[in-house]
């Protein structure tokens, strides 16, 4: 038994959106962070991490998007997560992540919000 | 007030294997749904079981590389509430000695992990560490 994240990743003007598809254990936080690295090697500065996709995560899986949120503190660019279940929101809420990366309800208004919080 | 006895008891025991801590919380799921708690307590449990595997696997340095987990129903003539205890046969730690983690330190710090246990504070109801020479137990419950 072994859960596999899916990503697929949509450029658009200036935001990049990473949609997410099952469980964001350590490999799939890896795979995320290999995709968003990627983003930022293409010049992308604002990221969207949709998660409607996924219903579980874990600890470790977190912590690879806590160091995302570092390297996007390093280079001033911006993440922000979309479509969460309400245990995600409320975990992100537990662990403060919603003081370095926004959390938004559905992906409209987090483009926007991106776009205009350059 | 509350039964002595559980109304329902389950008993899974993990090896501690990629992807086990799923198996469990497909088994808490199920029987916190059946016990009617609402889809998004079902799954606080969900994760905060995970949490509790994912610990026991990485932290318990157990020889055995099992988890035992316990499911027990409580209530009357209904069930009310669950209880989760999720024990490992490892090395045991003390519990008051581990720091509330901080995120504004993890961000910048070379320690991103360590969440586990806050995790599973902040979804369940209540939260009881057991933890000796003989292996650590998570006790958690959630009411429906």
């Amino acid at each position: 038994m072994t859960e596999t994240l899916k990503l697929t990743i949509d450029r658009r003007d200036g935001v990049a959106v990473i949609y997410t598809e099952g469980y964001i254990n350590n490999q799939g936080g890896e795979e995320i962070a290999r995709a968003a690295y990627g983003l930022l090697d293409e010049g992308y500065k604002q990221l969207l991490l949709n998660l409607t996709g996924t219903k579980i995560i874990n600890s470790i899986g977190i912590s690879i998007l806590i160091e995302i949120i570092e390297k996007m503190l390093e280079i001033e660019g911006k993440l922000a997560f979309c479509a969460l279940t309400p245990t995600i929101e409320k975990t992100f809420h537990i662990m403060g992540l919603a003081q370095y990366a926004a959390i938004f309800a559905d992906e409209t208004t987090a483009v926007s919000g991106l776009r205009s919080d350059p | 007030m509350i039964a002595a006895t559980p109304l329902r008891e389950v008993t899974l025991v993990l090896p501690m294997a990629a992807d086990m801590e799923l198996v469990a919380s497909q088994a808490a799921a199920a029987l916190a749904s059946w016990i009617g708690m609402p889809s998004d307590r079902v799954d606080e449990v969900r994760m905060a079981v995970v949490e509790a595997c994912i610990n026991a696997f990485e932290h318990s340095r157990a020889a055995e590389r099992k988890v035992d987990i316990r499911f027990l129903v409580w209530g009357n003539a209904e069930p009310e509430r669950l209880e989760i205890r999720v024990h490992d046969r490892g090395v045991g730690f003390a519990p008051e000695a581990v720091e509330r983690p901080r995120l504004e330190e993890k961000i910048r710090g070379e320690r991103k992990r360590g969440w586990g246990l806050r995790i599973i504070q902040g979804l369940m109801d209540q939260v009881e560490i057991q933890s000796g020479a003989e292996g650590t137990t998570v006790v958690m419950s959630k009411s429906r």
